[in-house]
């Protein structure tokens, strides 16, 4: 026994290291896999609080630039209002049923840190649990999708970008209905990955990709990019597709979070389909 | 003398985690190269310390850095690493003058102090980017991101050493 204490006492440095590094590990595994980590996330109370007093002074760098997104937003959806009773729009177009439609409920929000030169992106908003949002609800733009919410605390929310290599997106090509999943590859913050595309797609350049909605986070026709080209996998089956995103993922400020009325109807309705 | 030494240091400890949270965290000089200057709280801490608070300190200060940036536990198994073996880095760089124990970083020589900063710095790069790419396969990635932060964070470190040096 004598000699045991004497040991860690003789080694109390080493073992000390030991541990954090163990500790340190861990918690990277943590946030490798899917599942969330629950407390190192900078959607605490602590980080959030920092990141908001900070950008609450730089905000006022970009107004110019934010104000001319507004108006351009502004311009689409007067655009939309008044060609209402136009034949070409009809309720079956994209745009409509995230917007008039009331299975999706929108909610503004402000991001306040965002990261994108690292392999595994992750932006904060200042809305949390107080403002009714939850995990799993989308976040956009006016010009396209940002990425999904995967933590939140009472008054942040931390988002996991589409630029993170975890991401797993649903999308489709605009003009047909093959989908394919949205991925990041961690090399440019401009150019993401549709896989799994069908070969018997019409792939062309310059087509746009939208959201696919076979999930129950994002709805049917968001826009996210263009092609910008695309090669055959070694298949020969499936094409692998780069999406030039139209969102400027560097230059980032007010989002929208959609959530999903229908999403845990949803959810109950494919559930017991998962564990058979 | 020891009074102010701790003030100092706490100090040291909280600038240097927002200024990395809230600066060079957002540099991203082409595209994607950040630095990560804050490791200078390990670099300078005062040598004839206790190494367990040491080492205790500097998995704070990775933990905080890593819960800004969201990345796990990257900097903080970085951070534990070097405070590990800074004392054989110490003794590699500096030579007689660590042996003696009376190493004072304003006074050393200029190029055994950047061969001391850049040692740590590259050892804990390669770590920070290994985990957080955490991809074999990926390994130019991981050595190229080790390279170029590497190089910004040294030539930062060693400014702001130069400005922050109180000559006495």
């Amino acid at each position: 026994m004598q000699q045991i204490i004497n040991f860690v006492i003789r080694n109390k440095t080493t073992l000390l290291f030991l541990l954090l590094f163990v500790i340190a590990f861990g918690l990277t595994i943590q946030s490798h896999s899917y599942h969330r980590s629950k407390f190192i996330n900078s959607a605490n109370f602590l980080t959030g609080g920092i990141y908001e007093s900070a950008n609450n002074i730089m905000a006022y760098f970009g107004l110019r630039e934010q104000n001319n997104i507004l108006v351009e937003e502004n311009r689409q959806l007067r655009a939309l209002v008044y060609n209402r009773g136009d034949s070409t729009i009809t309720s079956t177009t994209s745009t409509d049923s995230i917007f008039s439609n009331g299975r999706y409920r929108m909610r503004s929000a402000k991001v306040i840190n965002n990261n994108y030169s690292a392999t595994k992106n992750y932006l904060t908003i200042n809305r949390g649990e107080k403002h009714g949002v939850k995990e799993d609800f989308g976040v956009m733009t006016s010009k396209g999708i940002v990425g999904i919410i995967d933590n939140t605390s009472n008054g942040y929310a931390r988002i996991l970008s589409i630029l993170n290599t975890k991401s797993r997106i649903n999308a489709q090509l605009k003009t047909s209905n093959h989908i394919g999943s949205l991925e990041w590859n961690g090399e440019s913050s401009e150019i993401v990955q549709l896989s799994d595309i069908s070969k018997f797609a019409p792939v062309k350049q310059g087509d746009t990709i939208v959201t696919g909605g076979q999930s129950s986070i994002f709805p049917k026709g968001i826009p996210i990019g263009s092609i910008e080209d695309f090669t055959l996998d070694v298949g020969g089956d499936t094409y692998t597709v780069n999406v030039r995103l139209f969102n400027d993922m560097t230059n980032l400020s007010h989002v929208y979070i959609i959530e999903n009325l229908d999403a845990e109807e949803i959810k109950l309705l494919e559930n017991p389909i998962d564990e058979q | 003398m020891n009074n102010s030494l701790t003030i100092n240091s706490i100090l040291r400890f909280i600038v240097l985690i927002l200024a990395q949270a809230l600066v060079f965290n957002n540099i991203n000089f082409i595209g994607s190269v950040n630095p990560y200057p804050y490791i200078l709280f390990i670099l300078l801490f005062p040598v004839n310390n206790n190494r367990t608070l040491f080492i205790f300190l500097s998995f704070m200060l990775g933990l905080f850095v890593d819960i800004f940036s969201d990345s796990g536990g990257v900097n903080a198994a970085a951070c534990v690493t070097i405070a590990f073996i800074r004392p054989a880095v110490l003794k590699f760089a500096f030579g007689m003058i660590y042996e003696h124990q009376i190493i004072k970083f304003n006074n050393t020589e200029f190029g055994n102090r950047v061969i001391y900063f850049s040692i740590l710095t590259f050892i804990h790069h390669l770590i920070v980017f290994t985990m957080e790419v955490f991809n074999i396969s990926s390994i130019i990635l991981i050595l190229q991101k080790t390279l170029f932060s590497g190089i910004f964070t040294i030539l930062l470190c060693v400014l702001i050493s130069i400005l922050f040096s109180n000559k006495d």
